[in-house]
């Protein structure tokens, strides 16, 4: 990252205005760190409803946590348009994001490659983000919905591809719609928007291939 | 980038001046982002950016920015050729990784968080805390029945699979059979046709319902594709023509082994051979655990006199196998 020195600029300012005096710390060691959050991203894209642990230091702004903000510092990055909710949206962590992962940050939910979500009660609908196109579906939007627990939540069942014969997952504060729009997003396949559900430390994968029981 | 400290180095000078595991940080989020991708899209091939790696196009490339791109201190690497650990390709492989990730190499299956191959499923069972990384010479099944990269695309957007399976058809009405023995192409999750890579049809089957993440790389072609665990993964056949794998009437030599892929080694000019095991590790074991073969009299001393004390053979798998790519 070049993108400390800002040549002219007010003193603790940084270039497109960000206030890195009171910026937080990205990861400890990005080469490392990195690879190991991924590997707990990959298995849990690879496993739908396997509550996974970080583990590790990680000062995460606010109102992020622990895991919302390591699968973002892990995965955005110039290439990456990423979409804040409105909760969310604050100059600090506009700052935050742009300083660690140079992120392009957007302000139309259907142009982002990745969607932060901190305030899941009000988030869009699934069909409000990129859902990929018929030959590239891969160029769709991956969601990470910040939610209160993975595990106290009413039970849904899941089915699918990594979920051998079914799987329950608990997640609480998801919007009444949520189950509902993914049946629509699964009906869909292969287009669908990908997600991450987070809470604390714990991170949940919901690929685009889950079915949910009714 | 940032200096990383990696206490745990091999070597002096090991990796020096690399970035931990070759590639670039950029390089790694960009491949990671995809293989997420690809896994979300079961059999579904995510175009990515790769990367001139230091050794040509067809020598596992591409299952080398995968493995590069998941690799950690904590992982140990297994890489075989044609099953086997001790050729070229995989020995490489495996001392590239020793250096430029300072990671733990073995030859034993369990024993491995990463397995890459090229060509082979091992014979051992593998578990849910594995990952098998394919090397992918060519990803696209529908390739030698449409050229047109454009119209391939297409064909698998809209499902449109009919000239595969007329192209299977066509072999039964001129041989009898299907006669596709490697590179047999599936269906994934009942939706994508997927090239399983040129593994021989021997190990379809084991594909389906595994345990493991499988995770493909084509480094010429550009293209990575997954398939997660426990998924459906089915060989096309007909009705009339149900999917059959290889069967031999010999069993391995060396370790007389009944139902695993065998090779056939020739061992002069006068027409001597025998059948050992692909999987160099199985073989191994299993002698190693007494299971004698039988090698044919003939056999053994014309193997005496050919290779003398090195053992497991593997050089004529391309042969056996037809494509000696990736």
């Amino acid at each position: 990252m070049a993108m400390l020195s800002s040549p002219g600029g007010p003193a603790g300012i940084g270039p497109a205005g960000i206030d890195i005096a009171d910026l937080k710390p990205g990861l400890g060691d990005p080469v490392h760190d990195s690879q190991g959050i991924f590997r707990i991203l990959l298995e849990a894209m690879a496993r739908p409803g396997k509550v996974m642990q970080f583990e590790g230091g990680l000062d995460a702004p606010t109102p992020l946590d622990v895991a919302t903000t390591a699968a973002l510092l892990t995965l955005c990055d110039q290439d990456t348009p990423l979409w804040i909710d409105w909760i969310a949206d604050t100059p600090p962590l506009r700052g935050y994001f742009s300083f660690h992962c140079g992120c392009p940050l957007v302000e139309r939910s259907q142009e982002a490659a990745f969607a932060l979500v901190s305030d899941a009660e009000n988030m869009p609908r699934l069909a409000l983000f990129a859902q990929g196109v018929d030959q590239y579906p891969d160029r769709s939007a991956s969601l990470v919905i910040q939610l209160s627990s993975l595990v106290e939540g009413p039970a849904t069942v899941l089915r699918g591809p990594g979920i051998r014969d079914q799987t329950v997952l608990k997640a609480a504060g998801l919007p009444d719609w949520f189950w509902n729009d993914w049946r629509l997003n699964a009906g869909q396949f292969p287009l669908g928007v990908d997600v991450f559900l987070t809470a604390g430390r714990s991170i949940v994968g919901l690929p685009r291939t889950v079915v949910v029981e009714a | 980038m940032p200096q990383t400290d990696n206490q745990t180095a091999a070597a002096p000078g090991a990796g020096e001046g690399y970035n931990f595991a070759y590639l670039d940080e950029q390089t790694k989020r960009m491949i990671r982002r995809c293989i997420l991708k690809a896994v979300a899209v079961p059999g579904y091939q995510v175009p990515f950016g790769g990367r001139e790696m230091p050794l040509p196009y067809g020598w596992g490339t591409g299952g080398m920015q995968v493995t590069a791109s998941i690799i950690g201190l904590d992982d140990t690497l297994k890489v075989i050729d044609q099953g086997a650990d001790d050729t070229t390709n995989a020995v490489n492989i495996r001392r590239f990784f020793a250096r430029t990730a300072q990671v733990g190499t073995t030859e034993v299956t369990e024993e491995a968080s990463i397995i890459q191959t090229r060509h082979r499923v091992p014979e051992d069972p593998m578990t849910e805390d594995q990952i098998l990384v394919y090397q992918v010479p060519q990803p696209e099944p529908l390739r030698t029945l449409e050229p047109r990269e454009i119209e391939c695309r297409k064909m698998h957007a809209y499902k449109e699979y009919g000239l595969m399976q007329v192209s299977l058809y066509e072999d039964i009405a001129r041989f009898g059979e299907i006669a596709t023995s490697y590179s047999y192409p599936v269906m994934v999750n009942e939706r994508y046709l997927m090239s399983p890579t040129p593994i021989p049809k021997f190990d379809n089957p084991k594909m389906d319902d595994f345990p493991a993440l499988q995770l493909f790389g084509a480094g010429r072609e550009k293209r990575i594709y997954a398939i997660p665990p426990y998924t459906k993964v089915k060989s096309l056949d007909f009705d009339d023509h149900p999917f059959r794998v290889q069967q031999w009437e010999e069993d391995c030599a060396l370790c007389g082994a009944e139902e695993t892929f065998l090779d056939e080694v020739i061992l002069d000019d006068s027409g001597g051979k025998m059948y050992v095991c692909s999987d160099s590790h199985f073989c191994g074991r299993r002698r190693a655990e007494g299971h004698v073969g039988q090698l044919p009299d003939t056999a053994a001393a014309a193997y005496a006199a050919a290779v003398g004390a090195q053992e497991a053979p593997d050089g004529d798998a391309a042969q056996a196998q037809g494509e000696g790519e990736t």
